[in-house]
């Protein structure tokens, strides 16, 4: 079929330019491991109060600056919903919910992750700057969703 | 062609025009339901008598995003189809008004779950959140009927390909059945999802529910959603705009192959939805966020082709200079001037859509209000405004009237209230959401966080920039309403544009419809077997029905 001159210059370029940017975020996503939240892990929703590591919620310390942060979420609260974290510490964060889909996000950093029934999520964050983060359910769950919330501190060692 | 003076034939209009008044009827509601969210969201403003934040943001949801769209977009295509491929026959009209009917009784059914507090759960109802079965029940009608329009559409189109055999077909015709192709195949998944899971686990014949193979036949049906709604408005740029303003078309088998390629690329790409979500793996979301930049192609193609045809206008008006046939063009035309605008919001609003599709990008701004941001530019802007300008001309050309001066100028005016509303909502909902700020939720400090309350300056600026999108609400219902019933009788036409000399003869090979489904379906094949049968494979155990509102 023909194509003006133009057309194909400016299809050239957009199209070129298009690959490049997939070819980033395959990069990125292949060869650096930057993958987006994807633990694949399974739990029975209606046993996770019973299931470890979350029949213990809280901060685990796992070795030389590492931890584990494991925070169990329901309608319409996160368990713990206080956290202190070291600064520098490299943080495994797994949640999962008791009954309905919730969110999981550290406004403020790129913790932000879907909760839903039956599954683990599960994202590793260094924290490196002291301060302090909220975090919020932003998958709506119900009457008291814009309610649940939790914080984290992060503190000089 | 037929071109010049063509009219609707009266009783086709009629089918049209009913739909547009349903949705007309859905703009006025969903949007006094978003004037009043913005209103809650800014903190200053409570709902009175106990009414959730949640019942309203579902209410504008399904009005907005589903019965506006719906409604207008099938009205729209049963008047393009009649004026380009002939009067309907009684057999295809009758099929319409059922169809119709089944999509009003179950928007009626849908709302009235709603309104009575039985349906909080949003027009994206993610079990296990559980609504009454009504609410389910309503959607499924909604659905059935827009697939019983679609066949009837596929049946005109029929009828014409019989009567003129080797020929092209007329393409806004050609453009409505690929809009109606793409609807029938992705609605497939909503429809399996409502039928097979949520329907019986509302009424208590099945205990659990698979939560994540339920979003996921969502999402297969939401993303090629959003091109339904802009297939219609690019119908509108390629076939009737350049008509309008004077000019030709500037090809029309590109605009065929532009049609083709999203049919192609629209649906099998529902995992960038799903990015941050855990049980599908990254490898399967990354092949499916390539599958979803496909479309830039298109676009790409589109933004070209709509330029060429302003440019070509204007030279042959005696433009010089780079840009000087920018001056040629009938700005103070609502008909011209509405859709215009709108394509100047989709650069904004397709570059916010790329960050949305971006395998890690999308992480930092999942579910924050920026998202909400991005489809008031996509769907609440460019589309909608497109709409506003194609109801300019459609509704005085289907009741016989004509629109005045005063009501092009009150149009105008409606278009750059509609811009300004939106350039102070939708750029505070941007910038509120990369700082963190969550999407559907209603007012909150969230124990007085300071990162929450840097969002509510933010959440003032929406507050005003949602009040005067309702401003500009209440005037395109006042330009409707007139264009409707009070303006003088006159002939209104019907701008079909004509495809410039110089373009080459469009192959048949778009009207090859096996070959394109056929693509698609490999390409749907290909993007979901593998992680679909993985979730089922794995499945951890379903989950009971939430009542949580």
């Amino acid at each position: 079929m023909h194509m003006h001159k133009y057309e194909k210059i400016w299809l050239f370029f957009g199209i070129g330019s298009l690959f490049v940017f997939l070819a980033v975020l395959g990069v990125g996503a292949f060869a650096q491991g930057t993958q987006p939240p994807s633990c694949l892990t399974t739990i029975d929703p209606e046993k996770v109060d019973q299931t470890p590591p979350f029949d213990k919620p809280g901060l685990v310390k796992t070795g030389e600056n590492e931890y584990q942060l494991n925070i169990v979420a329901s309608a319409f609260a996160y368990t713990p919903n206080q956290v202190e974290i070291p600064k520098g510490a490299k943080v495994t964060i797994n949640v999962a919910t008791k009954d309905v889909i919730h969110g999981f996000e550290m406004a403020g950093t790129n913790v932000n992750m879907m909760v839903e029934p039956g599954y683990v999520s599960s994202y590793t964050q260094t924290f490196d700057k002291v301060g302090e983060y909220v975090i919020l359910c932003n998958e709506y769950c119900g009457a008291g969703h814009h309610l649940m919330t939790a914080k984290v501190k992060v503190v000089e060692q | 062609m037929m071109n010049g003076t063509w009219k609707v034939d009266a009783r086709d209009g009629k089918l049209a025009m009913a739909h547009i008044y349903v949705a007309f009827v859905a703009l006025a509601l969903g949007g006094l339901a978003g004037l009043l969210q913005v209103l809650v969201r800014s903190g200053k403003f409570e709902l009175p008598a106990g009414i959730s934040y949640y019942t309203i943001l579902t209410t504008h949801g399904v009005l907005l995003g589903l019965v506006l769209t719906t409604f207008f977009i099938i009205g729209f295509q049963f008047a393009a189809v009649s004026r380009t491929a002939g009067t309907l026959s009684d057999r295809v009209r009758f099929w319409g008004w059922i169809g119709f009917w089944l999509m009003t009784i179950g928007t009626a059914i849908t709302a009235f779950y709603i309104l009575i507090g039985e349906a909080s759960v949003l027009y994206t109802f993610y079990a296990p959140l559980q609504a009454h079965a009504g609410f389910y029940i309503g959607l499924t009608l909604v659905v059935v009927g827009s697939w019983i329009s679609g066949f009837a559409m596929f049946a005109h189109y029929a009828k014409w390909k019989k009567a003129h055999p080797g020929q092209v077909s007329p393409l806004l015709t050609f453009m409505s059945v690929v809009n109606m192709v793409l609807w029938l195949v992705c609605s497939l998944g909503v429809a399996a999802t409502v039928l097979f899971q949520l329907i019986p686990w509302s009424l208590g014949y099945v205990d659990r529910i698979n939560v994540l193979v339920s979003r996921t036949l969502f999402w297969y049906f939401g993303h090629p959603l959003v091109y339904f709604w802009l297939l219609p408005a690019y119908m509108i740029w390629y076939a009737i705009i350049p008509k309008i303003i004077g000019g030709k078309m500037f090809s029309d088998s590109l605009a065929r192959m532009s049609f083709i390629l999203f049919l192609i690329f629209s649906i099998p790409v529902g995992f960038h939805h799903q990015l941050v979500e855990p049980g599908i793996d990254p490898a399967w979301k990354y092949l499916q966020v390539v599958l979803t930049f496909m479309v830039v192609i298109p676009s790409l193609m589109t933004a070209f082709s709509m330029f060429a045809t302003f440019e070509m206008y204007g030279r042959s008006k005696g433009a010089t200079g780079l840009f000087g046939w920018l001056r040629k063009l009938p700005w103070g035309d609502a008909r011209f001037f509405a859709p215009f605008i709108g394509m100047l919001f989709f650069i904004p609003a397709g570059a916010g859509g790329l960050v949305n599709a971006s395998h890690q990008l999308n992480q930092v701004v999942h579910n924050t209000i920026w998202v909400t941001g991005h489809f008031h530019l996509t769907l609440a802007t460019t589309v909608v405004l497109t709409f506003f300008g194609g109801a300019y001309w459609l509704i005085p050309h289907l009741t016989g009237r004509v629109m005045t001066k005063a009501m092009n100028r009150l149009a105008i005016i409606q278009t750059i209230v509609w811009s300004i509303g939106m350039i102070f909502m939708s750029s505070a909902m941007h910038f509120a959401g990369l700082l963190g700020a969550p999407r559907r939720s209603a007012f909150s400090t969230y124990g007085d966080a300071p990162q929450a309350l840097e969002w509510i300056p933010y959440q003032i600026a929406q507050a005003v920039g949602g009040t005067i999108l309702f401003i500009g609400i209440i005037l395109v219902l006042i330009i409707v309403t007139n264009l409707a019933f009070f303006a003088p009788k006159g002939e209104t036409e019907f701008p079909v544009a004509e495809v410039a000399e110089q373009a080459e003869r469009t192959p048949l090979v778009f009207e090859n419809w096996k070959l394109w489904i056929g693509i698609a379906v490999v390409l749907i094949l290909i993007a979901y077997t593998v992680p679909f049968i993985d979730m089922i494979q794995n499945a951890p155990p379903g989950s009971k029905g939430f009542k949580l509102w």
